[in-house]
């Protein structure tokens, strides 16, 4: 038995990978909660309508892809360029950080709510991509593998936001908990539905994800990120500027993961507190994985994560199975993608 | 200064750094051997994660504890089987692999724990290692109030073990066939392969037995260091280790001196900590091991000789 490369890869076959690979995921995750002594169809039905059975549901489903896509982006506009980004957690951070420090002092006071707004947002995407050319800057001065230092940057990260909230950042009004001061009413997004916590930042990442498509697609920036990342040398040689290129993908990828903070910070909850990320950057990973690097699947693969994370709770809390069944089904999911989108290159022959 | 010194004269900072260094020690010897053979593993975090609540889950249920550190380490070379599967035999990048693994071993890691050990508000134990002095309470006491005895004599069997193995890798990847072999799959496997060796049989055997010592670090801090899992409990460690291995310049005497100088700082930070818990905010000081481990990449990248073929796949007839 060997494995062969195909002379071509049929577009029918690269459609079919993802739904296999989600398949192969979602039996395995069945055994798992028929072990925990649930049904698995059962369970798989109360994910579905946990995450979209109802307006409540279908718009907290929503809700939770907007950060997800942010950081699915983040990872894929890097991975492509061969810059190993695995830092978003710590970007997403610092974004939020940013926003509630600069929004809740004297600028958000004065300014009108949309200049604001672009305001607060721009500053989150600055944060994210400075904590990004960190890496970026130690692999290009020192030769210093980023994925290492991006990783190890996340729990800097957290240490600084934590400790800002311990200190000058801290609500005086939040009964002891170690939470930002607000930022203004005027600052949060516009809701996208009433009553609900649907706001306008799904659409402005909806539209950041089909632009980075354009841009990946139609202009010479793309074809260089892409250069880049095939053969470095190649693009070199080829007139592509690497450094310049390398800076321009880590402050659009440091900066979706910082936006992906701010767009939690001033659409959701208006404040920040440590634990206002329970992973986006690393599930920001696995998306990127399941799109194959492709900005408009980043947004189903988003959707995927997000209804599994929503879906999963609710079911967990209804038939009793761990809620931590929602981080393997997505992590397998990553795992028998690749697989997948191998054999979409390979075949085996006997 | 009297209080820098006093800290540095006590036992209880030496003790420390040994037991700071021991699940390093597994984890970075573990991570090396992949690497010498050509294999990066950033499963490690997880893989260290699930060796952590396989050990403990072991012994919860009434195993001994050495046959708990023994289904840690399957379950690492379980990991680190699926782990050559999707990098060695598929050739898949190793990089997205690793991070795949991470999150699948830490996930399937808590999920087991919970469906195992039902919730409470204090976690439930078990009887750890105990210390040198209790095992051969005889030598031990000849040492009794010394200095050598609070900080040898307090440790457990795993970290003798850990400081054993590092000197058998060195001596195995140094001076012995088998070495020469893994050294050869990580620097020219097209080379290795004309000699007779087998590259995947080789980057297979050293990313199974890595991934078992990398759960065996894990197993450490729930059967030794501490008496309970809690997630979140490897904090980061794994990283440490790849990192430490940099510093190493993959050589596993120098990943043993790696790791006791880590372990040294930090188990120093910690003391520090609690002298200037009024002035600088504890966060600084957490910091403290991430940015030591980034700092010992940027000073050791420059210099170290990494394993040519790293992260590069192997197949048989292809270039």
């Amino acid at each position: 038995m060997r494995l062969e490369k195909r002379e071509s890869r049929s577009p029918a076959l690269m459609l079919l990978a993802p739904l296999m690979a989600v398949a192969v995921a979602l039996v395995i995750v069945g055994g798992l909660i028929t072990l925990a002594g649930a049904s698995a169809p059962e369970a798989f039905l109360k994910i579905i309508t946990g995450a979209f059975g109802s307006r409540l549901a279908l718009t907290e489903t929503l809700t939770r892809c907007v950060p997800l896509i942010l950081t699915g982006l983040a990872a894929a506009v890097a991975f492509r360029a061969r810059v190993w980004n695995i830092g978003a957690e710590g970007q997403f951070y610092l974004g939020a950080a940013a926003v509630a420090a600069v929004g809740s002092g004297a600028l958000g006071t004065i300014l009108p709510a949309p200049v604001l707004i672009g305001l607060l947002a721009l500053t989150g995407a600055i944060a994210g991509a400075v904590w990004l050319l960190l890496p970026l800057w130690m692999r290009l001065r020192f030769s210093v593998d980023e994925v290492v230092t991006s990783l190890l940057l996340n729990f800097v990260a957290l240490l600084i936001v934590s400790m800002l909230l311990d200190g000058p950042m801290k609500d005086p009004l939040a009964f002891g908990w170690p939470q930002s001061l607000p930022v203004p009413d005027d600052a949060m997004l516009p809701k996208l539905i009433e009553r609900s916590r649907l706001h306008i930042g799904l659409l402005a990442a909806i539209a950041i994800a089909l632009l980075l498509h354009m841009v990946q697609s139609r202009t010479v920036f793309g074809l260089q990120t892409r250069a880049t990342g095939l053969n470095p040398d190649a693009a070199r040689f080829a007139g592509v500027p690497p450094v310049s290129t390398l800076i321009k993908v880590a402050c659009l990828s440091g900066g979706f993961a910082g936006l992906a903070g701010a767009i939690e910070v001033i659409g959701v909850k208006g404040y920040v507190t440590s634990d206002l990320s329970p992973g986006f950057g690393y599930s920001g990973i696995v998306i990127a994985m399941l799109a194959n690097l492709h900005p408009i699947g980043v947004v189903a693969a988003a959707l995927y994560t997000a209804a599994v994370f929503i879906g999963a709770d609710s079911m967990s809390r209804s038939l009793g199975v761990p809620t931590a069944i929602a981080d393997v089904t997505v992590s397998l999911s990553l795992l028998t993608m690749l697989v997948a989108v191998f054999f979409t290159q390979y075949r085996i022959r006997a | 200064m009297t209080e820098l010194t006093d800290i540095l004269s006590a036992a209880g900072l030496w003790a420390a750094m040994l037991r700071i260094a021991t699940p390093l020690i597994f984890g970075t010897l573990g991570a090396l051997i992949g690497e010498r053979a050509g294999v990066l593993n950033l499963g490690i975090e997880g893989i260290m994660t699930f060796g952590a609540v396989t050990g403990w889950l072991v012994v919860f249920n009434g195993a001994d504890l050495w046959v708990g550190v023994l289904a840690a380490a399957l379950a690492g070379m379980a990991f680190g089987l699926l782990h050559a599967l999707m990098t060695v035999t598929l050739g898949l990048s190793q990089h997205v692999t690793g991070l795949g693994i991470t999150l699948f071993a830490s996930s399937l890691g808590y999920f087991i724990f919970r469906l195992t050990t039902p919730a409470a508000s204090t976690p439930p134990t078990i009887t750890p290692f105990q210390p040198l002095s209790s095992a051969m309470p005889g030598i031990a006491s000849l040492f009794d109030g010394g200095f050598w005895g609070a900080v040898v004599f307090s440790q457990t069997t795993l970290t003798f073990a850990a400081i054993a193995m590092a000197g058998l890798l060195a001596y195995i990847i140094r001076a012995t066939p088998l070495g020469l072999a893994i050294r050869m799959s990580g620097e020219n496997p097209h080379a290795a392969e004309a000699q007779g060796i087998n590259p995947v049989v080789i980057r297979y055997g050293t990313v199974m037995i890595g991934s078992a010592l990398m759960a065996i670090g894990g197993a450490f801090l729930t059967l030794s260091a501490f008496n309970s899992f809690f997630p979140g409990m490897v904090q980061g460690r794994g990283w440490i280790c790849i990192a430490l291995v940099v510093f190493a310049t993959w050589r596993p005497e120098r990943a043993l001196f790696g790791a006791l100088l880590f372990a040294f700082f930090d188990a120093f930070q910690l003391r520090l900590q609690a002298v200037l818990a009024d002035s600088v905010p504890y966060q600084l000081f957490l910091m403290v091991p991430y940015l030591i481990s980034i700092l010992a990449l940027i000073v050791m990248a420059r210099q170290a000789r990494v394993p040519q073929a790293l992260m590069q796949p192997y197949r048989r007839g292809e270039r």
